[in-house]
């Protein structure tokens, strides 16, 4: 025990020197003097102009059109899964207060439709739209088009194969039974291929580019893209893990799918598109350097604070303690940075309803990462752990962070990439404030009631049964704003079908008539 | 940040670290710790049902970690001891959950010993707990005019069973999920080199 313990001491020593002296060598070689001209990669080649409803240019350079086919492939099956995804939800969300409602078969249960839920949203929603921006974004920061195209289309058509027969197969029963990584390993290697058919054309991309200089957002894509297959592929391995270590590879896994994988796609994708939107660069460019290698830090290792008080060896939950309040830094970092910005130029609030879900989002990262650090204290940790509280906390990150940020990509990709505008803007109003107020409803709901079950549960004098109870008319609410955001992402369906089917005109350079 | 290549060599490689220190290392640390004596390998049929267990998504609900006595009140639940990392050598895949809507079940076949109660709350929770949110699970159970030679009948109380006289009996699925609930039980004594996060222990009173 002692020479292991001796061995990774040693280890890390070795690691943090190459660390210093990759540190001094960058300096050396000004790999990280970062000024505001590189701040401006993200406005092309022309000056920096804001860019919001109404006052876009499409498609002036080429590069758009290539990556519009992948891209608009990638929404189109984003938004089939998100419906999907949320109509499980919202059932899942009802049968914990009517439980024997849809009781007539195994796939009908909470508990597949909870998974079906979690999986869907994650591998269909997010990480399809996720990559859908990273398809439009980053041949736009490398200011060449997409290279390989058509592989995108296959890797799409992959993933979405791999995701179904997951899902199929998953509901009628075949499961590898972990949290976030219940699909059978055989689909999920599929994905794990359709992520090399998607990463190789970016690679291609970046490798092409005509600007020296790789924007923040590129930071976070370029490794977000390299960390999430190999994320993936070894926690499916099969046959290696078993017992209390399989849960660890578990938690590493499903914690940093959050941290490296839809982490990564929502910052990056906000550092694209508040500044681009409002025409400035943002607040301070260096200190985007530690938002970014503190998240790679920090925010690996923090997976274990899923089995506080858990049968597994104390120095590794307070490890993942210690880094999930070291997080601290790299969020206060991007918040100064994203913010800020915004804060600044409150007048685009008015004139960009994209920015207003991608600020919004953005906050909401910064108010996810703070709970999330405070909810891996061991004090907190021990009221909030089992109850529907950490359900909650995890929907302020995946959803009113990743998801609502990728709403506002969304709408303002779409009439840059079909060049018209959307012919509602009052939908994408509506849209907004469904998915904000049903969250709200759904967040302090299971908040509140999350905390009275974990109190009632550390009570001895109470029953369990009331740790229960104590929990319904909370969880009624829950399923209230549940159906609030499941609307709400009907309408964003039907905005985005709607703008693909709105008759062709002939095509404008630029409108003048703004959007509201 | 110019280069494609660092960029992409470090964020691995600080990848590779998280996974040394969060999978690797606790891995080696867990793999030299000997079974728990006591614990022995689950039957065919509790490993048929133990798969149930797993495809039903029961771990969504239910913990299998009872936490120790300085944390939390889960041994005066009845929940048992706390779970120490040898409990769990012939989990495949592991089962330690991180919700409560129902009770921890690592030692419920010790806390509720019986089949029948197993078999009727399985069949409807309500008609043991009303305030159960508990899902039934009728497909694990079929309705029979008579129980023919060998039938396992659910004992259920008035209202409950099928309103024309007939019995509810088990498939082989509720038989199985019922006998893999009996066989968790982890009331044997923990072994000397145990594994645990003890960071709760009170300050001279080290475990």
């Amino acid at each position: 025990m002692l020479i292991t313990m001796g061995l990774l001491l040693a280890l890390s020593f070795v690691v943090s020197l190459l660390a210093l002296t990759f540190l001094i060598w960058a300096i050396a070689t000004r790999q990280f003097a970062l000024d505001r001209a590189q701040a401006k990669t993200v406005f092309g080649k022309e000056a920096a102009e804001p860019d919001t409803d109404g006052t876009h240019l499409f498609d002036t350079t080429g590069i758009d059109r290539v990556s519009a086919r992948p891209v608009r492939l990638l929404i189109l099956g984003a938004i089939f899964w998100l419906l999907l995804a949320s109509a499980f939800g919202v059932i899942a969300s009802l049968k914990l207060h009517w439980p024997d409602w849809l009781n007539q078969a195994a796939p009908l249960t909470f508990g597949r439709m909870r998974a079906l839920h979690l999986n869907l949203v994650t591998y269909g929603w997010l990480s399809q739209i996720g990559i859908a921006c990273m398809y439009w974004i980053l041949p736009r920061i490398f200011r060449t088009q997409l290279r390989s195209p058509q592989l995108a289309v296959i890797g799409f058509w992959l993933w979405n194969i791999g995701v179904t027969l997951g899902a199929v197969t998953f509901a009628w029963g075949w499961t590898d039974g972990e949290e976030w990584l219940e699909f059978a390993w055989q689909f999920d290697m599929l994905l794990v291929l359709a992520g090399v058919f998607f990463v190789v054309p970016l690679v291609r991309t970046a490798r092409a580019r005509e600007v020296d200089h790789i924007y923040v957002t590129g930071w976070y894509f370029l490794a977000a893209m390299v960390w999430f297959p190999c994320l993936f592929f070894i926690a499916n391995f099969p046959g290696i893990h078993y017992g209390v270590e399989e849960a660890t590879v578990n938690w590493w896994f499903a914690h940093n799918v959050l941290g490296l994988w839809l982490t990564p796609l929502g910052v990056g994708t906000a550092y694209y598109f508040i500044p681009k939107i409002i025409g400035k660069p943002i607040y301070s460019y260096s200190l985007s350097l530690i938002g970014f290698w503190g998240l790679a830090l920090f925010y690996s290792q923090v997976g274990i604070h899923h089995l506080i008080g858990g049968p597994l060896p104390t120095w590794v939950v307070t490890l993942s303690i210690v880094h999930s309040m070291m997080m601290f830094i790299p969020v206060i970092a991007v918040a100064i940075n994203q913010h800020v910005t915004v804060a600044r130029n409150t007048w685009a609030l008015r004139e960009s309803l994209p920015l207003r879900f991608i600020a919004f989002g953005a906050v909401m990262y910064t108010l996810a990462s703070f709970q999330g650090s405070i909810e891996a204290l061991r004090s907190v940790n021990t009221i909030t752990h089992f109850t529907h509280y950490t359900v909650g906390h995890a929907h302020l990150g995946a959803y009113a962070f990743v998801s609502i940020v990728m709403f506002g990509a969304a709408y303002h990709i779409m009439p840059r990439m079909v060049g018209r505008e959307f012919a509602y803007p009052g939908l994408i109003r509506l849209h907004f404030w469904l998915v904000v107020l049903g969250f709200a409803i759904y967040f302090f709901a299971l908040t509140i009631g999350g905390v009275l079950q974990g109190l009632a549960m550390l009570d001895a004098t109470r029953s369990f049964a009331e740790s229960v109870m104590v929990t319904k008319p909370y969880l009624e609410a829950r399923s209230v704003g549940g159906t609030m955001m499941a609307l709400g992402h009907v309408v964003f369906a039907a905005n985005i079908i709607g703008i693909l089917r709105a008759p062709r005109r002939a095509l404008q350079p630029q409108s003048s008539v703004p959007a509201e | 940040m110019n280069r494609y290549l660092p960029l992409v060599l470090i964020s691995l490689g600080i990848l590779a670290f998280a996974t040394l220190f969060l999978v690797i290392a606790p891995g080696i640390q867990i793999a030299q710790r000997a079974v728990s004596e006591g614990l022995r390998p689950y039957t065919e049929q509790e490993a048929r049902g133990r798969a149930q267990y797993v495809s039903l998504g029961c771990v969504y609900c239910h913990s299998q970690q009872p936490r120790s006595p300085d944390q939390a009140p889960d041994g005066e639940r009845g929940w048992g001891r706390p779970a120490v990392a040898g409990d769990y050598v012939f989990d495949r895949p592991h089962q330690l959950g991180t919700m409560r809507t129902g009770p921890d079940l690592l030692n419920v076949g010790a806390r509720l010993p019986s089949a029948s109660w197993q078999l009727t709350h399985l069949y409807q929770p309500r008609a043991i707990f009303p305030w159960s949110i508990m899902p039934a699970y009728p497909y694990l159970f079929e309705k029979k005019a008579k129980a023919a030679e060998g039938d396992t009948v659910v004992v259920l109380p008035n209202g409950v069973g099928p309103a024309d006289g007939g019995v509810i009996v088990a498939r082989p699925e509720a038989l199985d999920l019922a006998a893999y609930l009996l066989s968790l039980d982890r009331t044997y004594p923990v072994p000397a080199n145990s594994l645990r996060d003890d960071g709760f222990a009170r300050r001279g009173a080290s475990s």
